[in-house]
């Protein structure tokens, strides 16, 4: 395995892939209300969380992601009435199979946040990126590509 | 136990209720037991059971094998571990109850693999769902065969699987990636983990889908940890933990673990089990709205 050392000047990459009903909305009221958050996240808009497949994370990694974050409406708040019910189950079992295999619980993050949490958007993604910048990049996943 | 099951056959291929018997039988030296597919009465003798039949032979009921659905309706011999794959087959739409008869087979535990055949049924040779197994009389069956088996599977699941997920989940992360790197690695993607699984059914699978190309399919790690992270993900909430697809592995890598570990991941968090109700949809593609979500900031 490399050695984890955290380079000066580095900074992570974290890939958040949002629902186009809430969290984008989310993070778009956050954009119009000029309210500053940390520019690592990378935003993939989709119609909905139930839309996630988890190959998307597995790939996000792969390409080099160093966080990853999937988030969406509020149970109950589901633009197509129930995708995000659908996808909380398959997070569950993702999440264990993540952990089963040693990505660290740091890299990964779920979330719900609505159209009207713009505080809520901006404190997560500050939150996350302290959090993985902590944990430095991902080398045992991107170190696969050499 | 195996002139019932000939006769059984016989007579179902003389009625005509069925026009094939899927089944195990001797290969030419009479050292391995390999699936037969008896079509005529008079070749119902071919027919065997023993420790050895250890295939899986649901997989012959799947899409993947359209020359065998041209034959007609099948009669399967099968296990109350094979059962359960064609309960989810089942549950999934993929097959109708009466489109097959099952034949279910009484049985004692079956070897891990064949090599290990030493003439004698031993524990130490069989394979772990053996020693758990909760379906030694056969569940769902249209007849059964065999002497009834004594047998009650131990209240906590025992063995080296279940040792090992333990261990892992003891493990650091660190410590959990080199494990599975190290196994990962080996794959040479052969996919006869994916081709001996009754459930692994898609016409086309994800590994195949190349616009875009989400699963490299070179054998280098990175496509490896992708395939094999898949795999699992896919199989959960239907694997039954039927073990071919390590039985099936070249290269050895422990499936079993990480797909008992989803196993185990979904009887607690949605209290299902696969495999023993053909009527009950499969956990991941229903939800509640009381489902835990206590990782879900």
């Amino acid at each position: 395995m490399e050695e984890k050392k955290i380079e000066e000047g580095w900074e992570p990459k974290i890939m958040a892939f949002v629902c186009n009903w809430c969290t984008y909305a989310g993070a778009d009221l956050a954009g119009t209300s000029r309210m500053h958050y940390s520019p690592n996240v990378r935003i993939v808009k989709l119609p909905c969380t139930g839309r996630i497949d988890p190959l998307f994370i597995i790939k996000a990694f792969e390409n080099g992601a160093d966080g990853v974050l999937v988030s969406g409406c509020h149970p109950g708040d589901c633009h197509y009435t129930t995708g995000n019910y659908h996808a909380r189950r398959r997070w569950i079992v993702f999440k264990n199979l993540m952990d089963f295999v040693g990505i660290p619980e740091g890299r990964l993050h779920f979330s719900w946040v609505s159209a009207s949490e713009a505080i809520k958007w901006v404190d997560l993604i500050n939150k996350i990126t302290e959090e993985v910048k902590k944990l430095g990049p991902f080398m045992e996943y991107r170190g696969l590509k050499k | 136990m195996e002139k019932e099951l000939r006769e059984k056959a016989r007579e179902l291929l003389e009625s005509g209720e069925v026009s094939v018997v899927i089944g195990y039988g001797w290969n030419r030296r009479k050292t391995r037991t390999t699936p037969v597919f008896i079509r005529k009465p008079e070749e119902a003798e071919r027919l065997i059971f023993n420790p050895l039949c250890v295939n899986n032979l649901s997989v012959y009921l799947t899409r993947k094998y359209p020359d065998i659905q041209k034959l007609g309706r099948p009669a399967i011999v099968a296990k109350g571990c094979d059962i359960k794959n064609i309960a989810v087959l089942i549950a999934e739409g993929q097959l109708k109850r009466e489109d097959v008869y099952i034949i279910g087979v009484r049985c004692n535990g079956v070897v891990y693999r064949q090599e290990l055949w030493k003439g004698e049924l031993k524990p130490e040779i069989m394979p772990v769902k053996c020693h758990n197994c909760d379906l030694r009389e056969p569940h769902i069956a249209d007849t059964v065969v065999g002497e009834p088996v004594e047998f009650t599977p131990p209240e906590e699941p025992v063995g080296m699987v279940f040792d090992k997920i333990r261990e892992i989940d003891a493990m650091s992360p660190d410590e959990r990636w080199q494990f599975w790197m190290d196994h990962f690695s080996r794959c040479i993607k052969c996919y006869a983990c994916r081709q001996v699984c009754s459930l692994c059914y898609c016409e086309r699978c994800i590994t195949e889908k190349n616009m875009p190309q989400w699963i490299e399919t070179s054998a280098h790690p990175r496509g490896n940890l992708a395939w094999n992270l898949i795999r699992a993900m896919h199989l959960a909430g239907r694997c039954t933990f039927c073990g071919e697809c390590e039985r099936a592995c070249p290269v050895n890598i422990p499936l079993n673990i990480i797909n008992q570990k989803l196993v185990l991941v979904v009887k607690d968090a949605f209290e299902y089990r696969s495999g023993y109700d053909p009527n009950t949809h499969p956990p991941l593609i229903v939800y509640d709205t009381e489902d835990k979500e206590d990782f879900i900031k």
